[in-house]
Formats: C-alpha cells, structure tokens, sequence
C-alpha cells in the first residue's frame, strides 16, 4: 500500500528528497579520473559538492556549465562546449559525464547533440568518453538519477558481446545501487574473496569515497573507482550481480548487451535470509559445498548477534526514511527480528513491499506518522536529529547526508558483519531510551512542542490525510 | 529579473573601484568556475530573518541540497530551518501548476507557523517557464494579510555575490520603513543610539559575544542584516543613527541606500581581532557624535584589551611566530590578518579573488608591500605556495578542508558553515585554542611518515 501525501501537499517541509543530479554525480564518483559536469546554473554543482563535502569529509570533484541569464534564454550549447573544453585540457579527465539539471532540461537542451558537436570539432578528444545523463530534479530523486547514470554508462561504453560459458577469469561484476556506503562495497569484496573470486564495482565507491589518505595530495577529478577497462573485460566475468530494485532497468539493458551472462538480482543485501542465499549462490558457482570457514564463522556471530538483540528489537516500532533501496533492506533486516517498520517514507514511489506500507513524502510526514504510529525508533539521515530530540525518540543514521557523525559513509551492515554490526549499533541507539525497560509514549492527543508559534494537531493530521492543493486526490 | 536591472545591480556606486572600465563582477567561465549562485546568495542573507518563514519556489535542487546548511543561530524561532520548498515535478512545469501550488504553499505555510512574514525564493526553472511569483506573492499578501516578499534571484542570474545584492535591494524596496521600531524598554543613565548591523549573520553565535558590550555603551542594535533577526527590526532599520557594514561588501547597495534614503552615515568594519574590534566601537561612537558615549567607549575598550592581553598570554606563546596561509572572500581577507597578527602570528599569503581594490590596499597597509596575494583559488597553487612559504596552517573555508587535510597540513576553518564563534575580544581567544590544536596536534608527525614497515627492513625470515 502506498500513500502518497506529498503530492496533495502544496508545500514540502524538511526535504528528504535530494535531486536526480545528486544521484547522477555520487555515480560519477565511483568511477576513476571522472568529472561530472553539471549543465546549470553554478549553484547545482556548488550545492551538489557541499552536501557530499559535508557528507564523506572528502574533496568532491565537480564542475558546472555555469549558466547565466543570456544563455538560460538564448540556448548554453556554448557554455556546455566550452565547458567540455577546459575540462578535457586542464582537468585530466579520463571520462565526463555531463548531467542535465532542471533548468537545462527546461530549456530543453539536446546532450546528445552539443555533444556530437563537440566530438566534430575537437577530434583531439575522441578517445575521451562524455557521458550523457538527463537527471533533472523535477523527476524521481537522488536514487533514481544515480540509477540513470548507471545506464547511461552501459549503454554507452559496454559492448555488445555474448558471455561464453568457458570463462575462466575468478570475477564477478557488481553493479552497486546509490544506497551502498563504500564501508558495504568492501563488505562484498570480502565475501567474494573468501571464495576466491574477485569483485568488479560498478560504481566504486569504496576505491574512491572510502575515506582514504591519498598518496597524492590534490587531484582535479576521482581518485578512484571503476576503471575504464571494466566495460571492455565485462563479459569475461562468471557472473554479474545487480543489488537494488532501482537497478532493474539497468540488469535489463545488460542482457541485452551481455546475452547469456548469468545475473543474479538481489532488492538488497541486509538481513540473515538474504546474505544466505548470496552465499548460496556462490557456493554453486565455485562447485564448493561448503562456504568459506571463514564466512560460516561470519554467520555464526551474526545469529549470535540476533540472539543477543531480540530482547530488544522484538516487536519494537520503527520508522524509517529514506531511498527506496535503503527502506527494502532495513524492512527485511526488521522483519527478521520481529519488529515492526510501522512507517516508511520514501522520496518517490515505490514498488509494493510485503507487510509494509509506504509514504512517498518529507521529513515532516516523517514526523506526523511517527506520532501517530507510535514509533520508538527512528532510522533515517542527520536531518531528522531535531526530529529525534523533539519527540525524545533514539535515531539510527542511515542514507543521505550524515553530517553530524563521522564516518558515516563507511556504515557497514549488508552481510553478515554489516547485519551484526547494524544490530548491535540499533540496540545501542536504544539502550540509553529504555533505562527502566519501558519504552516512551506519545500521546496524540499532547501538544507538540513546535518550532515556533502554535501547533494545531488537528491541522498537522489534515496535513496528512486530506486538504488537497490540487483538486485531485493522487493515489498511488 | 530583466538583464538591464541586474546590471544596474553589479553597477553600485558606492564601490570605489566601480570605474567604468572595469566591472566587479566578470564573466563566469563554463568549466572551472566554483561557487554558488545568485539564489544561495539571496537565502544567505535572509535566512536568518528566523521568524519569516522562507520558501523556496522550484523543484528539489534549489532547497533539497542546501537546507539547513548554515551556522547562524537564532536564540527564538526557527522558521529558517524548515526547508520549505515547493518541490516542483515535472507535470507541474509541463502543465503550468508552479504558481497554484506556490500559492497553497503560502497558505500551509501561513496556517501552520503564523510567521511574521513570508518570503518567497524564485529559482531557475519557474523563472525560465515564466511563473509570476510576484503577482501570486501579491495575491497571497492580500489574502493572508502578512508580507509575502518575492526574492527574484534565479541561479542564473549570476554569482552568489549578486544574490547577496539582490536581497539587499528586495530589502530596501519591500521591507525597510514600513514600520516603526518598538519603543525602548526601561532603561536609566545615558542616552541610548540605535545602529544597524549589515551583513553580520552571527555564524555560531557569534554576534552574542560583541552584544553585551553594545548594551554596556547603551548602543540598541536596531537590526542585524542578517542573523537572529526577526522580521519587524528590518521594517525599522530607517531609524538607526549609523550602519555598520560588517564584513560584507555585497551588501553595499543596502548601506548606500539608507544613506541616501535616510541619512544615515555608515562605515565598514569587521568584530575578527582586538584592534578591529576596539575600532568597530570607536567608529560607531565617533560617527553617533555623543562625546560622552565616545568617552565610555575608551573606558571600555581599555578594560577589555586589558583584559584579553592577560588570557592571551600563554596562547600567545604558543602561537607566536607561526605562519598562516590564509584564503577566504572579501573582506575576511584583512579582518583575519589582523586578528592572526593580533596573535603574533604572520600571515604569508592572503587570497584577493573576491576582494575589492579597497580590501587589498588595506591588507597591503596591514602585512606591508611584500605582501603576496593569491588571486586564484586553485588547489595546486596553494599546496605549492603553502611549502615555499613554509607556512604552519592553511585558514580557509570549510570547501577547502580537505585540500589542506589530504596534503597533511594544519587547517582552521573561518567560512560561514563552522561551528565556533571568533568575533569579539572573546572570539579572538577562541580563534588562538583552535589554531593552537590544530598547529600543535601531535598527529602530523605520524600521518607525514611512511608505515613502519617500509621504514626498517623486514628481519630475515627463519624458515629461509
């Protein structure tokens, strides 16, 4: 079931949307000597790094197009020429990706067509890849335009060449979904190693925003990531394993690409379930009957980990915001202990998940649900913090951005270490909240404590059940 | 916003070094150009008007991004930190919903909060489909019965800069002089002066280091532009006896105007540092023209230089001698010099890229004619400069951080998203702690060398 409130409300307080170009330059990041060129206005790209500055406390790389008032009206090509130019002499690039923002997109810029422009005039640049992305931000949302990314690439760089069953290259692809920290990607690569198979990241994160000291100290692009050659070797690999419901579209253009490569689609990797039957998987692949030692103590301490945890997330309420790919894993990883995920709000639609039921919204819907479900936990980014302190409940921070945390991007809970560390840490956030083991009320009916002036809770629950701006009650 | 006004915006008289072969504000270079655009500017100085509530009229990338992303406080309301958008989809741009729901926007806005005004942000997209935000702003005054300020300040109209200026003059034009300031409460002994503050945004707090010693003289702080500031000091800022323009050229046009408006004479100064500090005061007591507030000043700044000097002393030594890479905008580049040279430190190098002629004639009377001036913000460059020069601590904006961390080298963060507050005599106290544990951090010396490992060879091995 999914309701959507936002759409019948005028206006969003406390986003937890972030735009589609977001996604498309965190993708970009996860690829080596990348820039990401954001064709808008200065202020895209400045508020694009400073949110990732802020997030993985690491220089980003970014440029911009720099729209001005003459060429928003009379056409950027020339901005978007230009741009391509000074990045293709000065910064090093060994790929661009040139992201349409909202405004260039309204404008109604052909990508395609500056860029083909480009290639005629300067054929010194031919061996360099430009990638065109169209993630304006008035459409889906920070996963899906790292999603449009994703594809973007495969369907300009990977070749079209059939997977032959006689492989013998020890590599699985993995194609990574935007709600991945690089602390989960090494996770992965762990666990594919312990079976002597080596990961092939698409994007990587963990080789470029993994919070490492650099040998050089300053470099204009990535530093980082996915290299080139991934495409050109991809169909060498045993398998490839696409993590993410928002990576359907993506698995699908690779079989096409890629006829015959096995892909395993997995919504997520959090929880026990899951991760067995990735195990599973690879089992049979490597013709071994038995995992890993190493990775069967792994799962040992992970139902260890369950075991000591019950007590205290066993029938406990929670809510959660966030992308869709990170509300499916930590559904399941809830579900598996018994408790409850008795609100979810996500930034954009979202295929039907079972026993869960959906809010596409904002922070704020966020905080009316969790009062009027009871919620006694809260899982979500550092800007529900207030939220947190307001209705004295403890919050697990997850998603995007986490500034008042460090090292939140290196957060690891898929698998079995990630799914017992995410245990233990949704505990600890707990523990302080429960000194006399009952858990907090709030009553529906007890004003709020409101940022300023009176709350009227009657108005706050019209908020979200009714009073439509647009005539239109838009269901689903 | 036509193209002739915005550049009757770049074109601001009071700036002496607007001559006219040479405009402030150049040309942006597609490609290698950093920096936020005229929107960020405009939220910068109004967000702080914490109880108006302040709403963005775009889809998600204006406000999804940037919401509560700056450190100025308000000690009330805290309507500027709600993120409030209209978060345009794309059937609402196609079928020319932007202004209805900008309008219902205005209404739960309004409903919810009760603020004390609305101001609504035009941004990039309703700007190019052509959404008149004006006129709906103008509906929705009428209706709601409350201010309801359109900003027209699109991204791409320009640099951050410009966006600044065009609050300003969304100040002058809709705000300032609708109301008068509320009579004084009690006060006994002397005679009490009213100032305005512009471009003092109180980051972390800061402000309220410097206030009690403006209560101490019996200066009333009419309004801040902006920073803890409620919407009705701004609708009285016609009546204040001076306006002090704190580091903040971008607000010039709004000093300018209260000038020739108002006749109230202004000055430019800057609470970073003791001498700038204890200047800012005089200034403002001899420009209010009270002999005997002028008198008072003296008595107090005595006392509190007195004051600092004594708890200076062991940072002082600490800190004497050390040299400062310093890159910062505008007018942050001399009021910082001077604050560091109030330490004892030296300051090698200054950056000048949005500096004005003035700025830099004064850096060169502060650090002398040898002074060199980075013009260009290019990491490289600074690394580079930062080793020639043998400097101690690169001081820089937060976007920065991670130039000077990754190349291992002592940072300070002075731009407006840190967490501590440096104006004020307090503030220089607070400046030395923390340049004196990042100069004095004993992490350097481990993260500079290599592991351990490959400094001693590996013992043979046994079994070899």
């Amino acid at each position: 079931m999914i309701s959507t409130p936002s759409k019948r409300k005028a206006l969003t307080v406390r986003p937890l949307k972030t735009s589609q170009s977001v996604g498309a330059v965190l993708a970009f990041q996860g690829l080596a000597g990348a820039m990401p060129l954001l064709h808008g206005s200065q202020g895209c790209s400045a508020f694009t790094k400073v949110f990732f500055v802020r997030h993985f406390r690491e220089p980003i790389p970014i440029q911009t197009t720099a729209m001005d008032q003459t060429s928003t009206i009379m056409g950027a090509d020339d901005n978007l020429m230009e741009a391509l130019g000074t990045i293709a002499s000065q910064s090093g690039a060994g790929i661009i990706g040139v992201i349409a923002t909202g405004l260039s997109a309204t404008q109604g810029c052909d990508l395609n067509r500056v860029i083909r422009h480009f290639r005629q005039s300067h054929p010194q640049w031919d061996h360099l890849p430009i990638i065109p992305v169209d993630a304006p931000d008035f459409t889906g949302s920070q996963e899906s335009g790292y999603a449009l990314a994703l594809e973007a690439l495969v369907e300009h760089l990977l070749p079209t060449r059939p997977w032959s069953e006689r492989n013998t290259q020890k590599r699985i692809n993995v194609l990574a979904n935007a709600s991945l920290t690089p602390g989960d990607l090494d996770e992965l690569r762990d666990l594919l190693a312990a079976f002597g198979l080596e990961a092939a990241f698409l994007p990587d994160l963990s080789d470029a925003l993994d919070g490492h000291l650099d040998e050089r100290d300053f470099l204009p692009v990535t530093t980082g990531g996915t290299p080139l050659t991934f495409f050109d070797s991809f169909h060498e690999a045993q398998a490839t394993l696409v993590i993410g419901r928002s990576l359907l579209a993506t698995a699908v253009r690779i079989q096409t690409r890629c006829r015959q490569m096995p892909i395993w689609h997995f919504d997520h990797l959090m929880g026990l379930d899951v991760t067995d039957r990735l195990v599973t998987e690879l089992c049979r692949l490597t013709r071994t009957v038995q995992a890993p030692a190493r990775v069967e103590r792994w799962r040992r301490q992970m139902l260890d980990a369950m075991l000591d945890s019950h007590f205290y997330l066993g029938e406990k309420r929670i809510a959660i915001a966030g992308e869709g790919d990170l509300v499916t894993g930590f559904h399941q990883l809830f579900r598996e202990m018994g408790a409850y995920t008795c609100v979810a709000v996500v930034p954009r639609p979202l295929a039907p998940l079972e026993g869960l039921s959906v809010t596409v919204g904002d922070l704020d819907d966020l905080e009316t649900l969790a009062i009027r479900e009871r919620a006694e936990l809260l899982v979500g980014n550092s800007q529900l913090a207030e939220t947190a302190e307001r209705l004295h409940l403890p919050l697990l921070r997850a998603g995007f951005p986490i500034f008042d945390r460090l090292g939140g991007f290196r957060q690891t809970r898929i698998g079995y270490r990630g799914g017992r560390d995410a245990l233990f840490e949704l505990c600890n956030v707990l523990l302080p909240f429960r000194p006399h083991g009952v858990s907090p009320y709030f009553s529906g009916l007890r004003p709020l404590l409101a940022p300023f002036g009176a709350v009227n809770d009657e108005q706050r629950m019209a908020s979200i059940a009714g009073s439509s701006w647009s005539g239109h009650s838009g269901h689903g | 916003m036509k193209h002739s006004e915005i550049t009757r915006l770049l074109d601001e008289p009071a700036c002496q070094h607007n001559t006219p072969d040479k405009v402030a504000c150049g040309k942006l270079k597609p490609g290698a150009t950093a920096g936020g655009c005229s929107f960020d500017g405009a939220q910068i100085t109004l967000f702080p008007i914490s109880d108006a509530a302040h709403i963005v009229h775009g889809p998600i990338a204006c406000a999804g991004s940037s919401w509560n992303g700056r450190g100025s406080l308000s000690s009330g309301p805290e309507l500027h930190r709600l993120g409030l958008t209209t978060d345009l989809s794309e059937q609402e741009i196609i079928m020319g919903k932007g202004e209805k729901k900008l309008l219902f926007a205005i209404k739960t806005a309004v409903e919810r909060w009760k603020p004390a005004a609305v101001f609504v942000y035009q941004t990039c997209i309703p700007a190019l489909i052509g959404d008149d935000v004006e006129s709906i702003c103008r509906v929705a005054s009428e209706s709601f019965a409350l201010p309801v300020i359109p900003v027209d300040a699109a991204g791409f109209y320009g640099t951050k800069n410009l966006g600044n200026r065009i609050a300003g003059e969304t100040l002058m034009n809709h705000v300032v002089g609708t109301r008068e300031p509320d009579p004084l409460p009690f006060h006994a002994g002397h005679r009490i002066h009213s100032i305005n503050l512009v471009g003092e945004f109180n980051i972390a707090g800061e402000f309220w280091q410097v206030a009690p010693l403006l209560d101490e003289l019996g200066i009333r702080v009419l309004c801040t532009l902006a920073g803890d500031t409620r919407f009705h000091e701004l609708q009285g800022m016609h009546r204040a006896d001076v306006t002090m323009l704190v580091c903040s050229k971008a607000l010039i046009n709004v000093a300018r105007r209260l000038e020739t408006q108002y006749g109230i004479p202004w000055f430019e100064g800057s609470f970073y540092g003791m001498r700038d500090t204890s200047e800012a005061l005089r200034q403002i007591a001899r420009l209010i023209g009270d002999p005997d507030l002028q008198r008072r000043t003296e008595t107090l700044i005595l006392r509190e230089e007195q004051r600092l000097q004594e708890s200076l002393r062991p940072w002082r030594a600490r800190l004497q001698g050390k040299r400062a890479l310093l890159y910062t905008g505008g007018v942050k580049s001399w009021s910082v010099v001077s604050a560091l040279q109030d330490l004892g430190m030296t300051v090698v190098a200054t950056g000048v890229k949005k500096s004005t002629q003035q700025d830099r004639e004064r850096i060169q009377e502060l650090m002398g004619e040898e002074t060199l001036f980075i013009e260009e913000g290019k990491p490289r460059l600074m690394l580079d400069l930062f080793h020639r020069q043998r400097a101690d601590v690169f001081i820089a904006g937060g976007r920065n951080m991670f130039t000077a961390l990754k190349a291992c080298l002592p940072f300070l963060d002075i731009n407006q998203e840190r967490e501590q507050a440096y104006a004020g005599y307090t503030g220089l106290l607070e400046l030395a702690r923390q340049l004196s544990i990042t100069i004095h951090s004993p992490i350097w010396n481990r993260v500079r060398k290599p592991a351990p490992w490959l400094q001693t060879p590996c013992p043979p091995r046994r079994d070899g």
